[in-house]
């Protein structure tokens, strides 16, 4: 479903229809446009988020993390995601390349209001922390009967 | 010391790659490497968050180490993307070995998203040292 995003069709187009969800949906919260807290692309973890009526789902991925040393937290209605990867250094090897990141990162992801702080859950599996928030009954969409 | 360990090309690898699978491809993530040696061998640690045992292929193709996986995504059928840092779900990597590596003896491990691969020296080219005796 990310292949949507992929540069299938036309990569401009999709980067833009992109931005224009973000900015419905979320506000300046999570788009690289002018977000207070945004990060820059390629900072540690990478994330992406997904909704549905009933939910939204926030995919962290921060591969061989502790999941000990991993903090979720939601405070005024900001997702904040903090750890530490710690990378073993071998004292005795040569080292050729190293790209992977290592030491503490954080990430704040904007909500929208309607999510419910209170029915939140988080697992960790192969690399990947997911965060599902639920919609608040009352927000979600409803179909109207027409009578 | 000469390099042991040369990466392939992106572009290289992925001409490859497409024309062996003939599929158009979905543009592949580099994933991120560290390469270390010590007196025994070469060790490659590269992440790949949301890689499982089964959707990983590591190979050696003549001198080519091949590094492929696929990331699998449990999302609801209605889902619809807000934000992604992520774009593909493809993983790929490629690094030429040298002659002195034994390739038959590699060894790949995969925990929480990071493959770890070993590439022990042939044992016969591995450095010894040379005793001197005395008189």
């Amino acid at each position: 479903m990310f292949g949507r995003l992929s540069p299938q069709n036309s990569l401009v187009e999709d980067f833009w229809r992109l931005h224009q969800e973000l900015d419905e949906v979320l506000g300046d919260g999570l788009s690289s446009l002018g977000a207070i807290r945004s990060s820059p692309r390629g900072t540690f973890p990478a994330i992406n988020v997904t909704q549905t009526p009933a939910e939204m789902q926030v995919f962290v991925f921060a591969p061989g993390v502790d999941p000990k040393k991993l903090d979720v937290s939601i405070q005024q209605g900001l997702l904040t995601i903090s750890g530490e990867r710690q990378i073993p250094v071998e004292e005795q090897a040569t080292y050729y390349r190293q790209e992977r990141f290592g030491g503490e990162f954080r990430r704040a992801i904007s909500l929208a209001d309607e999510v419910d702080p209170e029915r939140v859950d988080a697992t960790y599996r192969d690399g990947i922390l997911r965060v599902r928030l639920q919609r608040r009954e009352a927000s979600r969409p409803r179909q109207i009967e027409i009578r | 010391m000469s390099t042991h360990f040369n990466e392939v090309t992106q572009r290289q690898s992925d001409g490859a790659l497409a024309q062996a699978r003939g599929r158009t491809a979905e543009s592949a993530m580099r994933a991120p490497a560290d390469v270390y040696e010590d007196q025994e061998g070469l060790t490659l640690v590269a992440d790949m968050p949301g890689v499982s045992r089964e959707r990983l292929d590591v190979r050696v193709d003549g001198d080519k180490l091949l590094l492929e996986g696929s990331v699998q995504f449990e999302l609801p059928e209605q889902a619809e993307a807000l934000y992604a840092d992520v774009r593909s779900t493809l993983y790929r990597r490629s690094f030429a070995l040298s002659r002195e590596l034994d390739t038959a003896q590699i060894q790949a491990t995969l925990k929480d998203g990071v493959l770890t691969v070993r590439i022990p020296k042939r044992a016969e080219l591995r450095p010894r040292k040379i005793e001197v005796k005395g008189p």
